[in-house]
């Protein structure tokens, strides 16, 4: 048996497995709603973890990183920049994918044929880290482009410039401190 | 080799989250998550509490000295005042059914956010103080300790409840967590605990009549610039009244759609449609705002930024009062208008006097929503349409969450959707109507610092649009709401970037043909009305 049969045949294992370790990213409750509410417009965060990792695991047997794939890192990290991970969490699901292979496959790897397999295995593992980290800075970005879009949008800015408003608009926008450098509090 | 791949080799992260209950998690300000405090000239403006300089980052919060005397004699009013808030803290019976129904805890997975923990941040102190079992068996029974931790709390995750309502359609009792919200709000306020991106509309509106401060003459140029492009666009030169004493209808929509693209193009809908049915109106620059930010601050507030709508009506002497495409503003006139600023016995039961109907749902407030007035004009055959014209438009409506779940109004949008264009498709059920998810930027969140939050409490709405995207190339998202008009155009600009928004009336001036127009050719965004070759089609 080569790695792509013994992994079409593991894949339900791995795949439950692996789904436990992405959610458990999450609190405990978030966990068993991602994993128990199949409606995807209910779920939409569940619905997509379980593609993407469908979408990897597609990837690995077939040996080849396509645009699908691609495309359901990019959409998982979508959703990852804007929920409070760091960096690296947010992307470490991948290798967190690596011990529990390593633990499906724990009887045929002494198999040295195999074991090369499962190498590249590993390095396409790391590639798809790669491409979702790139994803993931490129949304964190888009954030910061947002922030800014919106604010030059604010048409009040306008107005501002050209003397319109009444006085409230003329500071400098709010700072974390609730307060512009210029105002006193008394 | 197998060995170099053993487990402890690879980078082990603890998965898992801290096993410490929701009460000993303390809340950690991030950026992205949370909105700036209230400028403390924007309090003294209102004189409201507490003003100062502060951050929530900060260990101390500067709160009054007896803060927590006045949060509990705050609640202790509140309690004895309204029955609803009582009723709230008393009988939930924890049954999970609200959940998984709010979409901050959809796209974040914060159980702070599932509405029933939402509320028990409150109901926790509620039980401590104002419970007998609560006061002697503590924690046991769900009761805790009013800290400046619990404070913090509060700030945090009642500015992550956009208020929407959607966890209370799935309450079997009833309860609805976004007023809970709102009390806790109302407490914060007793403490100066506010956020600048409410408070600065609130001080605004309340000097100048609208949230953006903008004075008569500028208000009167910004409808100069929008009376020039209808007239570059339709060839007719439209000439509306301001403050005109005798008008039989006052109409008052909010401030963003005279200011801000796109709410601006549904403004010119509306002066387009008015025109062309010779309607008997006036606008205010008194009553120059719909939308009353009040509402996410205190019921006092409320009251004060709403009386200007009355008072206008009967300086002016008008019959009835027609509202614009907005939000919240038709949560405030159902709500609470007529018991805090009414009765308007000055006004007349609103009739249309272009068709005759009366409006009977609108018999106590005398006020009446632009979506049933224009339905009701197209059921009687009243306007000439011409839907070809909105043909590169693929459009899909989203349920703005008050007028949906506040108002039940779904069917009126729609009616005028089918008739003034040829494509439109629904988002999935479970998406729409009562059901509508929020765009995630209600009741005050819809400022840039929160970017972050508003793009997850946003996700679920995004997804169904992404959805219609996909499998009809849905390229409008409608709505009727200038906070959605405004948000959900950064949501589609993150989530699903091929798709623009839309007021309905935008959709209405593209179909309306009027007398003496000269051909139209481009769109009431002066974009070709045909789709370009090639082109990028919105
Ligand atoms: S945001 Fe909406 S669904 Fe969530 S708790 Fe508030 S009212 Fe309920
Ligand atoms: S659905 Fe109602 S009763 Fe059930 S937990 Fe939520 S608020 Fe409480």
């Amino acid at each position: 048996m080569n790695l792509t049969e013994l992994m079409t045949d593991r894949r339900e294992i791995v795949l439950k497995q692996w789904l436990d370790s992405i959610t458990a990213s999450y609190s405990a409750h978030a966990a068993s709603f991602f994993k128990q509410q199949k409606n995807r417009f209910a779920n939409p965060v569940g619905h997509t973890i379980e593609e993407t990792a469908n979408a990897v695991l597609d990837a690995l047997i077939h040996r080849e990183i396509s645009t699908a794939t691609r495309d359901a890192l990019d959409r998982f990290m979508q959703i990852r920049a804007v929920q409070d991970f760091t960096p690296s969490r947010a992307v470490d699901f991948l290798s967190a994918l690596k011990p529990i292979l390593q633990d499906a496959y724990k009887d045929v790897l002494r198999n040295a044929e195999l074991c090369d397999e499962f190498l590249l295995t590993a390095s396409l593992i790391d590639s798809m880290l790669v491409i979702s980290f790139e994803s993931y800075a490129k949304y964190r970005e888009k954030l910061y482009e947002l922030k800014v879009n919106e604010f030059k949008h604010m048409a009040f800015r306008l107005l501002e410039r050209a003397n319109l408003t009444f006085e409230f608009q003329g500071d400098d926008p709010p700072g974390d401190k609730g307060i512009s450098d210029n105002e006193t509090v008394k | 080799m197998a060995e170099e791949l053993k487990k402890d080799a690879l980078v082990q992260i603890d998965y898992k989250p801290p096993k410490k209950g929701w009460m000993d998690t303390p809340v950690e300000f991030r950026h992205g998550t949370y909105i700036y405090p209230a400028r403390a000239k924007n309090l003294k403006y209102l004189d409201l509490p507490n003003p100062r300089e502060w951050s929530p980052t900060d260990e101390d919060w500067k709160l009054p000295e007896n803060w927590k005397e006045i949060v509990i004699n705050g609640m202790k009013e509140r309690l004895d005042k309204y029955r609803s808030f009582k009723v709230y803290m008393d009988i939930c019976v924890r049954c999970g059914a609200c959940a998984d129904k709010c979409q901050f805890f959809i796209g974040g997975g914060d159980p702070k956010n599932m509405p029933v923990l939402r509320a028990e941040l409150i109901r926790s102190v509620y039980r401590g103080n104002f419970t007998a079992a609560g006061k002697i068996l503590g924690r046991v029974n769900g009761a805790r300790k009013l800290t400046t931790d619990v404070i913090k709390e509060w700030f945090y995750y009642f500015y992550q409840c956009t208020e929407c309502r959607r966890c209370s359609v799935f309450c079997p009792y009833g309860i609805d967590t976004a007023e809970i919200t709102m009390m806790g709000r109302e407490l914060l306020t007793l403490l100066g605990v506010n956020v600048n991106w409410v408070i600065e509309p609130v001080a605004n509106c309340y000097r100048t009549g609208n949230h953006l401060g903008i004075q008569p003459h500028a208000l009167m140029d910004m409808f100069e610039m929008m009376l020039d492009d209808i007239k570059d666009r339709t060839g007719i030169k439209i000439e509306p009244t301001f403050n005109r004493k005798g008008a039989e209808i006052l109409f008052i929509t909010p401030s963003a759609d005279y200011f801000a693209e796109p709410g601006m193009y549904t403004c010119m809908g509306y002066l387009m449609l008015f025109h062309e049915l010779g309607l008997d109106y006036t606008w205010s620059t008194y009553a120059s705002e719909g939308g009353n930010f009040g509402l996410f601050t205190s019921h006092e507030m409320i009251k004060r930024l709403n009386a200007k709508m009355y008072a206008e009506a009967k300086r002016l002497g008008v019959k009835w009062i027609l509202g614009g495409e907005c939000g919240h503003m038709w949560r405030v006139v159902h709500q609470y208008m007529g018991t805090l600023n009414g009765p308007a016995d000055f006004l007349e039961e609103p009739v249309s006097p272009i068709t005759g109907t009366k409006f009977e749902n609108a018999k106590s407030t005398k006020m009446v929503h632009i979506a049933e007035f224009t339905a009701d004009l197209i059921k009687n055959n009243k306007l000439r349409l011409d839907p070809g014209r909105n043909d590169k438009l693929r459009v899909t409506f989203h349920d703005s969450c008050n007028p949906a779940r506040a108002m039940g109004i779904f069917e009126e949008p729609r009616y005028i959707i089918k008739n003034v264009c040829n494509n439109f498709f629904e988002m999935p059920e479970n998406t729409t109507r009562e059901q509508t998810f929020c765009c995630g930027g209600g009741a005050g969140l819809g400022t840039d610092e929160m970017m972050e939050m508003r793009m997850r409490g946003g996700m679920p709405r995004a997804n169904a649009v992404q959805y219609v995207h996909d499998k009809h190339d849905v390229n409008r998202l409608t709505c009727m709401c200038a906070i959605d008009r405004a948000t959900l155009t950064t949501l589609m600009e993150y989530w699903v970037p091929d798709v623009k928004v839309t007021g309905i009336h935008e959709l209405v001036a593209n179909a309306l043909v009027m007398k003496g127009e000269k051909e139209r050719i481009v769109d009431i965004r002066g974009e070709p009305l045909k789709e370009e070759k090639g082109g990028d089609n919105v």
